[in-house]
């Protein structure tokens, strides 16, 4: 059984589908990932589709589990470079992709993440410096 | 094969394994692309076409899915019929209800499947099987 390779740059994690996959490759996909979220400590993932012309609603499953798994183990991740006809199919089909972050490429994608994990940042150190006089005031 | 009015030959793919399901998305995208459907179109019928190939192996137990051109006046079209010999759908109001699932899936293969294309027709008879014949014309 063929495999989808998880590259990693930096913090992020990057797949790229390439062929219409197979379901058990999108399940071993969804293992791999996070192996390697847990084996790297990675804070986001970014899974390209632009090379799928369609998204059924097995793909869309493993891309929403995907995002809840990863979700659980620290990372975000972000869905990048949809086709327009797959968009409108996935709507029509009933699949919003709920929890599904997505962006239109990789670059805006890795940005997405980078923004979202300076803010985080900043809302935990703001968080302790109001936390605590909070807690001694009273 | 299918023949009969309108309709013709076409391709038969016996439907056992995932690779089956992957295979008749291609055949059924070839074909799509012939008939000139636009690109949309033809993102839907292979969608739909992957949703009712996945019943077919998963609650059908496996059979066969036969893909052909079909032509109606100016209009051409692609119709693709999935054939199961499993448990039949008891309830098919329900089956066709968006949530509905005895598999564990989404519960949106069967009333997705039917958005997506132009005519939509089942036959199910509880221990006999299913089969569902989907049209998608060119606009």
């Amino acid at each position: 059984m063929e495999r989808v390779p998880v590259l990693k740059i930096g913090d992020i994690l990057l797949v790229s589908i390439q062929d219409d996959m197979e379901d058990q490759v999108a399940l071993q996909l969804q293992e791999d990932l996070a192996d390697r979220i847990v084996a790297t400590g990675s804070h986001g993932v970014i899974i390209d589709i632009s090379a799928l012309d369609i998204v059924d609603s097995f793909v869309g499953r493993t891309l929403a589990t995907i995002a809840g798994v990863s979700k659980v183990l620290d990372a975000e991740t972000v869905v990048v470079g949809m086709r327009p006809a797959v968009a409108i199919t996935l709507v029509e089909l009933g699949l919003s992709l709920p929890g599904i972050r997505t962006a239109l490429n990789v670059e805006l994608g890795m940005e997405m993440l980078a923004r979202q994990r300076a803010a985080e940042e900043d809302l935990g150190i703001d968080e302790g410096e109001d936390d605590e006089p909070a807690v001694t005031v009273p | 094969m299918i023949t009969g009015s309108g309709s013709a030959a076409g391709e038969q793919i016996t439907v056992a394994s995932d690779q089956d399901v992957v295979r008749v998305r291609q055949l059924v995208r070839t074909l799509a692309v012939a008939v000139k459907l636009s690109l949309v179109d033809q993102t839907k019928i292979v969608t739909a076409a992957s949703e009712l190939a996945r019943n077919t192996l998963v609650y059908g137990g496996g059979g066969t899915v036969a893909v052909s051109r079909v032509e109606n006046g100016r209009r051409a079209g692609i119709r693709i019929v999935f054939a199961d010999e499993g448990p039949g759908i008891p309830d098919l109001d329900l089956a066709l209800t968006d949530g509905y699932t005895t598999g564990g899936g989404l519960g949106l293969g069967l009333s997705g499947a039917r958005r997506l294309v132009d005519e939509f027709d089942i036959d199910t008879a509880v221990g006999r099987g299913t089969t569902i014949s989907v049209t998608k014309w060119c606009r």
